[in-house]
């Protein structure tokens, strides 16, 4: 065989590799806390060769694997994102770790394995690469969210996550072999082909519905986000973190390359499907943010209203809309990423805390990273000239240029209420007091990324053209399936 | 019209330079804090400056834009930066450069808490005020004109008073719901006409049907900053409990940027939209005038009362744009520009008496003149302006809008004249129980008399009121020109 057919897939091969080694490896190393320490910075180093190699492995689309796995730059640019999130969130994970008793080689380790699925899922190009991808995706995490044994909210949250996940993989699976029965196809060109010959049958479109709602669990997107605030609040602050921001890129690659590749034949039936997710997922998210106590729960639900903006760009069936659920997909990155580096470094008394109360005197203990933060929550309630205003902006116009005013109007709607929780995390940085003052040391890797993420928030509209042109050069691929 | 170096981007973003300025201050808390009050003033001073030089160089006969500046940003494609003024804006600019000093100056001695901060608000929304009045591209306007919500919401926020929690919620969430169906209309004129510039928008002729939608979210978003009755309630709250400057540069250009908004967008892009809804914004207007008129007598707090006549007196200037005369509109604007001027010296002089007595309960003064004679002159001239007496500004713009009212409806006319009585009502009465009568506490009796810096606030804005009140013509010939050009718009000329 050929080993320069393989090189398509070099990155992924590569971190499979170091997986399997690392396991090895952490295995001798003695005691847990070396060995954790290790694995991590090489889970690290993975995530930053493995970025190097999808970046040089370059624009140009290839296949491999007889078809099944294809690159192109939409997806080199989703895989970048990805690892810049995985690797974000390993960063800010060295303290935490040991307060919360998870601080095991494993943790790493399966993020790793974790991440590599979400690259296959990215870079499938037949449903059954895609449904081994998924799984290698989900496994790991429902194995990293019940890892503080000892705890039973850790394990209650696991265990929903578990049970729950596996039901949506089974959703998918259904619509799936639906596809598959009715098109005769796992391939997706096969499937494409077959829909814009033959016709979308209603057999083809149950299945379609079907696997949709198996990806909108995974993103959370109500109604089918029961478990997000549950898990988000059960499982450790880190892996919280690596939740919200990871898998999300990954599904939601999967959903663009679905949607606009595979079933583009099909986008009357599944714009609607999208429609009615985007305005529940904003609603709910909205609606149900206002009432949390708890910062990770609130950020569960804010992730929930996110990703209904994301499926408003992605419902208008147009390239620009793509190219919007990009760009606000990795403003999200970002925004996330800043507030858990701040939400994971807040400690009382040495005791980590993660009440929005707790955070009242942020401003006084902290008058930089409570900048930070303002930052990034008006940027997340979409106000200019912030970072997630031009996120909604795109997403926005796409919707308005295909046609979908009222989307929009809801949309903008939601937004204002959406504003409501975001500066109430504001107003109790600033306005409160509190009697017992936040613990002064944030670790240095998290003030890193706090500083990055908010800067790059307020620094985001004189990037916008550069960002946009890579964006829009990248996004014809996502609709490019190959035989 | 074009220039050699970007004189509009330079005097927009000055203060922000400040603010990296302001950024670097070391030193221990003190030192900080005499420091940051000097360099917010120096850099708003010469914000002022620059302005003032712009408006020396500002050719009144010349149909269109000058120093327009343009940027390569690109938010897409027809989306790009432009600055420009005509002689809608440059009142609007010099205005906002003008009290922003003035408001620092207000805020040296009663602000002591996070003073540092407290400058960088200030700085950073001075930026904001003048960006909004001189962009040029609908995008850029409203990525101005929603950040000046940041700002204001920490200056209330932060600096208020009691219920200041409660009155910047009140205040973001009010003026951001009124400002999302904009940004929608903005969505869809893109799509229409390819491009958010405005001069092109302003050629581009909606299709009327359209023009209705588009038409109703951008009032949604001035009607609410302006702020029109029934979506007027957030204005007295915010004003209460904002600081004595935020309330000045509250009253004096926030407000301001809804009249702005429909004299830029509303008259000359959506000119049939706008012909058509005319009755419906009198009717609103006049509720405004007389309702709040009449609740401004029944306050007893000095500050909501002026708010309330805010609202009246901002009444007078929707009825005087939506009159499509050159006298209505004319008077609209030096209307606005007036009430900038005394409102701002109207929310100062309430925060001088806070300042010594730390109330600002009506019946808790009586007798104020006694202890402060001067201070009573500064405030009954502009209490006179505020009431419209002759040989005021308030006067000017007040009878211009009146006389316009007359040519577009006699109701109209007789309500708005009601309103004006009213309004000598409550502000003499206000007066009277403030600076009159004889001062039964003794604290009001050893009342500190006005100090050099208060004196200092008052003087130019004093000046200005009565120099422009008797001699009006200057800011005329202005806008002589720009309002010509919005009045072929709508084809009334």
């Amino acid at each position: 065989m050929d080993l320069f057919a393989l090189q398509p897939a070099i990155a992924e091969i590569f971190m499979a590799v170091m997986a399997l080694i690392l396991v090895m490896v952490a295995a001798f190393i003695a005691p847990q806390a070396r060995a954790s320490k290790f694995t991590r910075r090489a889970t690290i180093a993975t995530f930053i060769l493995a970025g190097w190699m999808c970046l040089y492995n370059g624009f140009t689309p290839i296949s491999a694997f007889n078809g099944m796995f294809f690159t192109a730059p939409f997806m080199v640019m989703m895989k970048l994102l990805i690892l810049l999130g995985a690797m974000g969130v390993l960063c800010m994970a060295a303290r935490e770790v040991e307060e919360s008793q998870i601080d095991k080689p494993e943790l790493p380790l399966l993020m790793l394995l974790s991440v590599l699925g979400m690259m296959l899922m990215v870079s499938a190009n037949d449903i059954m690469l895609l449904y081994m991808g998924l799984e290698l995706q989900s496994l790991p995490l429902y194995v990293i969210a019940a890892m503080r044994r000892e705890s039973t909210r850790a394990s209650e949250a696991g265990l929903k996550y578990f049970l729950l996940g596996a039901l949506s993989s089974g959703l998918l699976l259904y619509g799936a072999s639906m596809l598959y029965g009715f098109t005769g196809h796992t391939s997706y060109a096969g499937i494409a082909a077959s829909l814009s010959y033959e016709g979308v049958s209603a057999g083809a479109v149950i299945g379609m519905v079907f696997l949709i709602s198996g990806l909108a669990f995974k993103i959370s997107a109500a109604p089918f986000h029961m478990w997000t605030p549950d898990v988000y609040e059960g499982a450790p602050s880190i892996v919280t973190a690596f939740f919200a921001v990871v898998p999300k890129l990954a599904v939601m690659a999967l959903f663009m390359r679905f949607t606009h590749g595979v079933l583009a034949e099909a986008s009357a039936s599944w714009q609607q499907i999208l429609m009615i997710l985007a305005v529940l997922s904003m609603f709910i998210g909205a609606g149900g943010a206002i009432m949390q106590s708890d910062l990770k729960r609130f950020m569960a639900y804010s992730s929930i209203a996110h990703m209904g903006y994301a499926l408003v760009g992605l419902a208008s069936a147009t390239p620009a809309g793509v190219s919007a659920v990009m760009l606000y997909m990795l403003i999200y990155v970002l925004s996330s990423l800043g507030v858990f580096a701040l939400i994971l470094a807040l400690r009382r008394e040495g005791r980590a805390v993660t009440r929005i109360e707790d955070l009242a005197g942020f401003s006084r203990t902290h008058p930089l990273y409570a900048l930070c933060m303002m930052i990034l929550m008006f940027s997340l309630a979409g106000i200019p000239p912030l970072g997630g205003f031009f996120g909604k902006w795109y997403v926005f116009s796409a919707a308005v240029a295909s046609g979908q005013v009222v989307l929009a109007v809801i949309a903008v709607l939601a937004s204002v209420i959406g504003a409501f929780y975001y500066i109430r995390i504001v107003k109790i940085m600033y306005i409160d007091e509190s009697e017992t003052a936040l613990d002064a040391d944030i670790a240095a890797s998290n003030r890193f990324i706090a500083i990055v993420a908010a800067a790059a928030m307020f620094g985001f509209m004189l990037a916008l053209a550069t960002l946009r042109g890579v964006i829009d050069a990248s996004v014809i691929f996502a609709r490019i399936v190959v035989g | 019209m074009q220039t050699e170096w970007p004189v509009l981007t330079v005097l927009t973003f000055l203060p922000l330079a400040g603010v990296l300025f302001l950024l670097l201050i070391r030193g221990s808390e003190e030192v900080v804090r005499r420091n940051a009050r000097q360099v917010a003033l120096w850099v708003s001073g010469s914000t002022l400056m620059l302005a003032l030089a712009l408006l020396m160089n500002f050719d009144p006969d010349y149909l269109g834009y000058q120093f327009v500046d343009r940027g390569d940003w690109l938010v897409g494609e027809g989306i790009g930066y432009m600055m420009g003024v005509d002689g809608i804006s440059m009142p609007f600019i010099v205005l906002s450069a003008f009290l922003t000093p003035l408001a620092i100056l207000a805020s040296w001695n009663s602000v002591q808490n996070r003073v540092r901060e407290y400058m960088i608000a200030f700085l950073v929304l001075e930026t904001l005020m003048i960006g909004t009045f001189a962009a040029l591209d609908l995008v850029v306007f409203y990525l101005f004109f929603e950040a000046v919500l940041i700002p204001m919401f920490v200056i209330i926020g932060i600096w208020g008073g009691a219920r200041r929690v409660y009155s910047a919620f009140k205040f973001f969430l009010y003026t951001l719901a009124g400002s999302v169906l904009m940004l929608v209309a903005i969505l869809v004129m893109y799509n229409t006409a390819g491009t958010t510039n405005i001069p092109t928008l302003t050629a581009f002729g909606f299709d009327p049907k359209m023009q209705i939608w588009l038409f109703l979210a951008f009032f949604a978003s001035f009607a609410v900053k302006m702020p029109m009755w029934p979506v007027h309630t957030w204005l007295p709250d915010a004003h209460v409990e904002a600081p004595t400057a935020g309330s000045m540069i509250l009253a004096g250009v926030l407000l301001k940027m809804g009249g702005y908004g429909f004299l830029r967008f509303s008259l000359p892009i959506f000119p049939d939209a706008s012909m058509q809804f005319a009755p419906l914004i009198f009717v609103l207007s006049i509720v405004a005038i007389i309702y709040t008129s009449l609740v401004a007598l029944a306050q007893q707090d000095m500050k909501k009362l002026i708010a309330y006549s805010s609202v009246a007196h901002m009444g007078f200037v929707t009825v005087g744009i939506f009159t499509f005369n050159a006298q209505g509109i004319a008077g609209a604007m030096f209307q606005m520009i007036s009430h900038g001027l005394i409102s701002a010296a109207l929310f100062f002089a309430v925060g001088v008496v806070y300042d010594r007595l730390h109330t600002r309960d009506i019946d808790a003064y009586g007798g104020v003149a006694d202890a402060m004679p001067r201070y009573a002159v500064f405030f009954m001239i502009m209490m006179l302006g505020s009431v419209g007496l002759p040989g005021t500004t308030g006067f000017v713009g007040e009878f211009l809008v009146m006389a316009a009212a007359w040519q577009a409806h006699i109701i109209v006319a007789i309500f708005t004249t009601t309103g004006m009585i009213l309004g000598a009502t409550y502000m003499l009465w206000l007066y009277r129980r403030v600076v009159f009568g004889a001062a039964e506490r003794d604290e009001i009796a050893s009342l500190k008399p006005l100090s050099r810096r208060e004196i200092a606030i008052f003087v130019p804005l004093t000046i200005l009121v009565i120099w422009y009140g008797i001699f009006p013509g200057g800011i005329f010939t202005l806008m002589e020109v720009s309002i010509d050009s919005i009045l072929n718009q709508l084809g009334t000329r």
